[in-house]
C-alpha cells in the first residue's frame, strides 16, 4: 500500500482526528493528537489492510534554536516532537506517526510534556518510551514502569534537550 | 655477587630475593576482564593465537579481582561505571597495576566535547601506572604497555609492596623502520620522497564531483 | 515436598525434609565474564528457577546522540563505527545512507560494490566473533581462537584497505573513502577460497557438537508474535520464522535492497531446517546459532559476485558533499550482522551542515528487551546461553 493509501484509510476511519499530514516528503508522516495516540496505533497494528506489526523506533526530536539571531530564520516554533517509525510484517510498507508537542507543559519550565504509552500495542515501546523520558524529557502516561534507563537513577536534566547545562562534576568525578 | 660467578656448573643462578621475585611477578601478571567497548575486542585479539599475550605470562584472565593483579580498563568509562571501577580496583590485593588502554581512558578519547556521561580519562577514578593510547589500540600497542608494565615491576624494591624509586627506562625505541622507497640516509631526499608519496595518495583518494 | 517424618524411615537412603526455597535476587555484571559487555542482568530466582530478568542498561552511554547534533555528518561518521564496533563498516553505511537519502545524492556504481563487498565481509567477522564468543560463554576456548584466526585474515584486509582494524569510517558520505588497493581483489578472493572449506570446521566443533545442543536446544524459545511485539529483527527474528507457514523472509536486503543488493544472488536464512538435531525447537538458541553460521557462506556468496562486479563497475569511489544539509528528516534501515539498525537525521532550516537531530535505532536495543520473556523457567546457567544468542553489543544498546 502507499503513503496515500494508508493515510485515506487513517482519514476514513478517524476523520478530523488526524490533525495533518505530509505525503511529499521522503518518509510521509501524520500528524495526531496526543490523547488519540492509543487507538490510531491499535488501529493501526490490527486493521488487516495496514498491520503494522513492528515499531522500529520512538524518537524524541526537540525543535528549539538556541542563537537568538538565527531563531527568527529557523522555519519552526520550538516543539519537541515524537515521532514513531512504524513498519508492517506482513504487506511490507512503512509510516510515520508525529506527536507535536510543547515543550514544556502549560508552559511552565520544568514540567515535562505528557503523552500516552503504547506498551499495550507493542511490547517494544516499553524501552523505547524509557529512552525518549530519559533522553528528551517526554513523559508517557500509563507506561508501566517510566525510570530512566540510560543514565544514572539519580541524574539530573535531559540532555538531549537543546538548553541542556552540561554538568560540571558528578560524585565528586570532575565532568569538564 | 663478585666472586660467586662462574664458579659453580652452569645450572647455577645467583640472583637477590627481589629480582627474583619480581621476575616470578612480572612474568605471570594476571589481568582482569576489564573490557568495556571496543578496545575489549582488541584486547581479546591480543589474547588470541596471534598476538598471544599468554607467552608474557599475562594470559590467565582471571574474571574475579581477587585473583587479578593487573586491571586493564579497556574502553570508555562513563558515570555510571566509575563507581563499579572503582570497587573492582578496591577489591584486587596488592600490589596492583592499572593499564588505561585506549583513547577513551588517557583522556576522554573522542567523547571529551560533547560526552555529557563520560569521565574524561580514568585516572580521575583509578591511578593509572602505564598509558596506552590508540582507538583502539593495535595489540602489538598493547603487548608494548604490558611490557611497560614488566619493566615497572622489575624496578621494584621492597619485597610485598614498593613503588619503584628509579623510572624504569624503556628498552625499545619505538621508532618504526620505513620501507626504501620512503627512505634515504639524506634527510633533504628522504623528506622530497615522503612528500611525492603523500602527494600521490591524495589525488588518488580525490572524490569525484557529485 | 514432604514435611519430616518422626517414624524412621524403611530405607536408609532416602531422607525427605521440607525446603523452603526462598527467592534470591543474583545480579550479573555490570563487569561479568562473558564477553559481551557491561550488561548488568538482576536475576529474581526460586533456588536455581529463574522467575525474573530485568537487564539493566547505561554502562557505555557515550552521548552518541548529542554529538550527532553538534558535528557535521564526516565528523560524525567515526562515532557510528563505535556504536556496533564489530561491525563498524554496516554502521557506517547505515548513516551514510541516511545522509545520502536526506541530501538526494546518487551513489556511484562502483562505490555501491565497495560498499556490498565490504559490508558482507564484516559481517563475516562479526558472525565468526559472536559465535566464537557464544562457544566461549558456554565454557569452549577452541571456536573462540578458530574465529579470532579467520578475523584476523579479515581484519588484514580492512587494515590494507582503510589503516584501521576496528574501527575504521572507511564508508563515509558519498561512498567510501578511498579506492581498493592494487592487487587487493585478489588477496579477497584467495581469502574466500580459504575460508569455505574452514566453515564446517565451526560446524564440527559447535552445530553438531552434543554438548552444545544440549545446552541450547529447547531454551529461550521465543515465538514469531512476541518476537514481532518485542521488535527484534536480524537473525532472532529469522531463527524463530518458518518458511512453510507462510512467514516472508523478513531480511532487509531483500524485502527493501539498498546499494545494488537486488543485483547480487543469495539466500536469506529462515527455517525448517531439515539437518536440526531433533532436540532443538524452532526459535530455540540452537536455531538463531544456526542462522547465523548459515549467513556465512552466503556472505561469501555476495563477496564472489562483487569481486566479478568490481572489474567493470563504472564510476568513482566518492562523490562530494552537497554544501550543507537540505531541512527535512530522512529515516533509513539497513540490515546489520545483529538485525535492523535505522538511522534517523532530522536535517536543520537554514544553511547549516549540522544536523538537529541524529537518532540511532539499535538492533540489539529490541533485542534484548525480550530477555524477561524468553528467560522465564530456565536455570541461572541456561542466561548465559540466552544471552549469548540474542548477540548483543552493548556499544549499539547504550550509544
Amino acid at each position: 500500500m502507499t503513503a496515500a493509501e494508508i493515510s485515506a484509510a487513517l482519514e476514513q476511519e478517524f476523520g478530523a482526528r488526524i490533525k495533518s499530514k505530509n505525503l511529499e516528503v521522503l518518509d510521509p508522516f501524520v500528524v495526531i493528537e496526543p490523547g488519540d495516540l492509543v487507538d490510531v496505533c491499535r488501529f493501526l497494528r490490527d486493521n488487516p489492510r495496514l498491520r503494522f506489526e513492528l515499531l522500529n523506533c520512538i524518537s524524541g526530536v526537540d525543535y528549539l534554536e538556541r542563537d537568538a539571531k538565527k531563531a527568527p530564520k529557523a522555519g519552526f516554533e520550538p516543539h519537541v516532537e515524537v515521532v514513531y517509525h512504524l513498519q508492517s510484517f506482513s504487506h511490507k510498507h512503512r509510516f510515520t506517526i508525529k506527536i507535536i508537542l510543547p515543550r514544556w507543559k502549560d508552559g511552565k519550565e520544568g514540567q515535562l510534556p505528557e503523552v500516552p504509552s503504547v506498551t499495550s500495542v507493542w511490547a517494544t515501546a516499553d524501552w523505547h518510551e524509557r529512552e525518549v523520558y530519559d533522553l528528551s524529557g517526554v513523559w508517557f502516561t500509563g507506561h508501566p514502569d517510566l525510570r530512566r534507563i540510560l543514565l544514572s537513577e539519580d541524574w539530573v536534566g535531559h540532555p538531549l534537550r537543546k538548553d541542556y547545562e552540561f554538568p560540571l562534576e558528578y560524585h565528586g568525578i570532575r565532568g569538564r | 655477587m663478585g666472586w660467586f660467578e662462574g664458579r659453580f656448573e652452569e645450572s647455577v643462578i645467583t640472583t637477590t630475593l627481589e629480582q627474583g621475585i619480581n621476575w616470578a611477578r612480572e612474568s605471570s601478571m594476571w589481568p582482569m576482564t576489564f573490557g568495556l567497548a571496543c578496545c575489549a575486542i582488541e584486547m581479546m585479539a591480543s589474547g588470541a593465537s596471534r598476538y598471544d599475550m599468554d607467552r608474557f605470562g599475562a594470559g590467565a584472565f582471571r574474571a574475579t579481582p581477587r585473583q587479578a593483579d593487573l586491571m586493564i580498563v579497556a574502553g570508555t568509562v562513563n558515570f555510571k561505571m566509575a563507581s563499579r571501577v572503582r570497587r573492582l580496583y578496591n577489591q584486587m590485593p596488592d600490589p596492583k597495576f592499572v593499564i588505561a588502554m585506549g583513547a577513551c581512558t588517557c583522556g576522554g578519547g573522542p567523547y571529551y566535547k560533547y560526552g555529557y556521561n563520560v569521565v574524561k580519562g580514568v585516572d580521575l577514578v583509578v591511578p593509572v601506572d602505564v598509558y596506552v593510547p590508540g582507538c583502539p589500540p593495535r595489540p602489538e600497542a598493547l603487548l608494548e604497555g604490558l611490557m611497560r608494565i614488566q619493566d615497572k615491576v622489575r624496578g621494584m624494591k621492597g619485597l610485598t609492596r614498593g613503588q619503584p624509586i628509579e623510572l624504569p627506562i624503556p628498552a625499545r625505541t619505538g621508532y618504526a623502520l620505513l620501507p626504501p622507497e620512503l627512505n634515504d640516509p639524506d634527510p633533504v631526499k628522504a623528506m622530497e620522497k615522503q612528500n611525492a608519496f603523500a602527494k600521490a595518495t591524495k589525488e588518488k583518494a580525490a572524490p569525484a564531483k557529485a | 515436598m514432604a514435611t519430616a517424618t518422626t517414624t524412621p524411615v524403611q530405607d536408609q537412603t532416602i531422607v525427605e525434609f521440607d525446603v523452603r526455597t526462598d527467592e534470591m535476587l543474583v545480579n550479573m555484571g555490570p563487569q561479568h565474564p562473558s564477553t559481551h559487555g557491561v550488561l548488568r542482568l538482576v536475576l529474581r530466582t526460586d533456588g536455581e528457577m529463574i522467575s525474573e530478568v530485568t537487564p539493566h542498561l547505561g554502562y557505555l552511554h557515550r552521548c552518541a546522540e548529542k554529538i550527532g547534533e553538534n558535528v557535521t555528518p564526516i565528523q560524525f561518521i567515526p562515532y557510528t563505527d563505535r556504536m556496533d564496533y564489530l561491525s563498524g563498516m554496516n554502521m557506517n553505511l547505515g548513516y551514510s545512507l541516511a545522509v545520502e537519502k536526506l541530501c538526494g545524492m546518487k551513489i556511484p556504481e562502483k562505490a555501491q560494490v565497495i560498499r556490498v563487498i565490504i559490508a558482507e565481509l564484516n559481517r563475516i567477522a562479526s558472525h565468526l566473533l559472536g559465535m566464537g564468543a557464544y562457544g566461549l560463554d558456554l565454557g569452549t576456548f577452541s571456536p573462540f581462537f578458530y574465529a579470532f584466526r579467520e578475523r584476523e585474515m579479515i581484519l588484514d584486509l580492512f587494515e590494507e584497505v582503510c589503516g584501521a582494524r576496528l574501527t575504521y569510517s572507511y564508508i563515509t558520505i558519498g561512498g567510501v573513502h578511498d579506492d581498493f588497493p592494487d592487487g587487493w581483489v585478489e588477496r579477497c578472493g584467495q581469502f574466500v577460497e580459504y575460508l569455505k572449506p574452514r566453515i564446517e570446521e565451526y560446524h564440527t566443533l559447535l552445530t553438531r557438537n552434543h554438548i552444545f545442543v544440549e545446552r541450547t536446544a529447547n531454551l529461550g524459545i521465543l515465538p514469531k508474535e512476541l518476537a514481532l511485539s518485542y521488535g527484534c529483527t536480524g537473525p532472532m527474528l529469522r531463527g524463530s520464522l518458518d518458511r512453510e507457514a507462510g512467514d516472508p523472509v523478513w531480511d532487509l536486503r531483500k524485502i527493501e535492497p539498498y546499494c545494488g543488493y537486488e543485483q547480487y544472488d543469495f539466500e536469506a536464512i529462515v527455517g525448517p531446517f531439515p539437518e536440526r538435531p531433533p532436540q532443538t525447537v524452532l526459535g530455540d538458541c540452537w536455531h538463531r546459532f544456526y542462522v547465523r553460521m548459515r549467513e556465512i557462506p552466503e556472505s561469501i556468496k555476495i563477496i564472489e559476485q562483487g569481486i566479478k562486479k568490481y572489474a567493470t563497475a563504472q564510476g568513482s569511489h566518492r562523490v562530494e558533499l552537497p554544501r550543507h544539509l537540505p531541512p527535512g528528516e530522512a529515516y533509513v534501515e539497513t540490515e546489520c550482522p545483529r538485525g535492523q539498525m535505522g538511522f534517523y537525521v532530522v536535517g536543520r532550516p537554514g544553511k547549516d551542515m549540522v544536523p538537529l537531530r541524529v537518532r540511532a535505532r539499535s538492533s540489539s536495543f529490541a533485542n534484548l528487551s525480550v530477555t524477561n520473556a524468553i528467560c522465564r523457567g530456565c536455570l541461572i546457567a541456561d542466561v548465559p546461553a540466552i544471552v549469548g544468542s540474542i548477540d548483543i553489543v552493548m556499544g549499539e544498546i547504550d550509544r
